[in-house]
């Protein structure tokens, strides 16, 4: 569950990137967050991976108090929480198989354990026949579908993604949107940036709209009146 | 736990084929580094046991008052005892002193009529310590009785000072030179996170710990420093054996007393290994904090 009451956040004197967030995602929602750029999405987002720390206010992701998490605390809370980005951040240098081993790795799973989840998430994914090839020989969307791979391997209980169709044509931004409703229909929490209102629009989903720091709707509706 | 150490290993052996060179230039550096400093401390230990060696033979000769009579003579060797620094007193009578005196004079005509009565009755005396043999000597001065006192104490004080001044310097150019192996083991590591900087971040993203994420590079930086430790010490060994081979031909009069190798394998042993780790693993780790609290 991620529950922000009352957030503010400055990042120096006069930035007043968020001015007083509060809103509330359920375990197994699936929530879209708009809003346009600048209005502190991505702020929004650092928060709940322990990047940042709120000005005030609470913020709590999955048990973990954000505004008074210990240092050595933050890898276990980010273990709860799948990070999709916009430009996808993969390793070059790294396989398709390797670039999602590597992160099971990170956390201290086992050989075995990484020989029987990797080729299970690269089919969730579609990319079971890739898992050879270079990041540089994907295309756009299935660099993005490696990321969401990646972001999934470790079973995190919610996935953030911040902008992940920002780079792909509509037809793949698409593609992105059903994968991540079916990884929710799974079980995982969705909480998905983006400012593609048209992209928003075909699914029926809650949308979160911000502006200015500030949420101005909240419901299934919530994106028609952030079109205003 | 065994699939996590072949993998930090096998991530930290990774780091130092990826930068060849630089790795390279990092060993051959430290065992230029710790061949100094492996020469600097068989030297002080070698000084050492050529200093005490003679400390030991450095006697001082204390000569008794010959108008006193025997008994009394004999119990100056008490008040001598009571001075602190004296490790022993040994009485020689002047009957002992010329039955020695002829021994080293053995067939020399010159000394045949000398008499025992010619010579006074004597202390031999070791001290604790030498570089105090001059306050001591001033001490002995005092004792009623004390005729007359030998003591070299110019060359007592001339190694005590040759042996400090051999300390300070040596530890200053130990210093020195680890301190320059650590920058260029540091500076490896730090060369090698930069590479990955992409897969820490990724690391970090996905809740790797800090402890995680730094071994793989402190293993690197252990595995530079020990290797330049082995080098460093098959090198110095050979060095000082051809050393010692080539002083033992010069040096026939045998006025230099090396130790051979063997007998300093274990000190080394440890000198070197203490030497490469320090400036591995704490190379590494300081370069690490630095990169990670960015
Ligand atoms: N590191 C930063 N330092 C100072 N200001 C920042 C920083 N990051 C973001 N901001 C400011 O905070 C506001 C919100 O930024 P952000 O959360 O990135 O918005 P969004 O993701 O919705 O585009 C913007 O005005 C931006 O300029
Ligand atoms: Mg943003």
């Amino acid at each position: 569950m991620i529950e922000f009451v009352d957030v503010t956040k400055s990042y120096s004197v006069g930035t007043h990137a968020l001015r007083g967030i509060t809103m509330q995602i359920e375990d197994g929602e699936f929530a879209f967050l708009v809003g346009p750029s600048g209005s502190g999405k991505s702020t929004i987002i650092k928060l709940i991976t322990g990047e940042l720390k709120p000005t005030s206010g609470t913020v709590h992701v999955n048990g973990y108090s954000l505004e008074r998490i210990r240092k050595r605390e933050v890898p276990y809370l980010r273990r709860t929480v799948g990070v999709v980005f916009q430009d996808f951040r993969l390793i070059e240098s790294k396989t398709v198989y390797d670039n999602v081993a590597f992160v099971m790795r990170a956390v201290g799973a086992k050989e075995h354990q990484i020989r029987e989840r990797v080729p299970y998430v690269l089919e969730l994914v579609g990319l079971e026949t890739k898992s050879r090839r270079h990041p540089t020989e994907l295309s756009g969307g299935e660099q993005q579908r490696l990321a969401i791979a990646r972001a999934l391997v470790n079973n995190p209980s919610t996935i953030i993604a911040d902008e992940p169709t920002g780079n792909l044509d509509p037809a793949r931004s698409l593609e992105i949107m059903n994968l991540l409703q079916e990884i929710n229909k799974l079980g995982t929490t969705l909480l998905v940036v983006t400012h593609e209102m048209n992209l928003v629009q075909q699914f029926g989903n809650r949308v979160i709209a911000i502006d200015e720091g500030l949420v101005v709707s909240d419901g299934m509706e919530g994106y028609r009146h952030y079109e205003e | 736990m065994k699939n996590n150490f072949g993998y930090l290993l096998k991530e930290g052996i990774r780091g130092i084929f990826l930068h060849g060179f630089m790795s390279f230039a990092a060993v051959c550096v430290t065992v230029a580094c710790l061949l100094i400093v492996g020469s600097f401390s068989i030297l002080i230990y070698n000084v050492n046991i050529m200093v005490d060696d003679l400390n030991k033979t450095n006697e001082i000769l204390v000569y008794v008052d010959e108008t006193l009579p025997d008994a009394e003579a004999r119990s100056v060797g008490t008040k001598i005892n009571t001075i602190s620094n004296v490790l022993q007193a040994e009485f020689v009578s002047r009957e002992d002193a010329l039955k020695s005196f002829v021994e080293d004079h053995q067939g020399d005509e010159a000394f045949s009529g000398v008499d025992a009565q010619d010579l006074r009755h004597r202390y031999v005396v070791t001290l604790m310590d030498n570089a105090q043999m001059k306050q001591t000597v001033a001490e002995l001065e005092q004792i009623p009785g004390v005729a007359k006192i030998n003591a070299a104490y110019e060359l007592a004080e001339g190694f005590t000072t040759l042996q400090n001044m051999l300390q300070i310097v040596s530890v200053a150019v130990i210093s020195v030179l680890l301190v320059v192996s650590l920058l260029i083991i540091s500076n490896t590591v730090k060369l090698a996170m930069y590479d990955r900087r992409d897969e820490i971040a990724i690391m970090k993203m996905v809740g790797a710990t800090n402890a995680f994420i730094r071994l793989p590079f402190v293993v690197e930086g252990f595995t530079l420093g020990m290797l330049g430790a082995v080098l460093a010490f098959g090198a110095e060994w050979l060095m000082y054996d051809a050393l010692l081979a080539n002083l033992a031909s010069i040096d026939t009069l045998q006025l230099f007393s090396f130790v051979p190798f063997k007998e300093l394998l274990l000190p080394m042993i440890i000198t070197f290994t203490a030497a490469g780790l320090f400036v591995g693993i704490l190379g590494s780790w300081t370069s690490i904090r630095k990169f990670m609290d960015v």
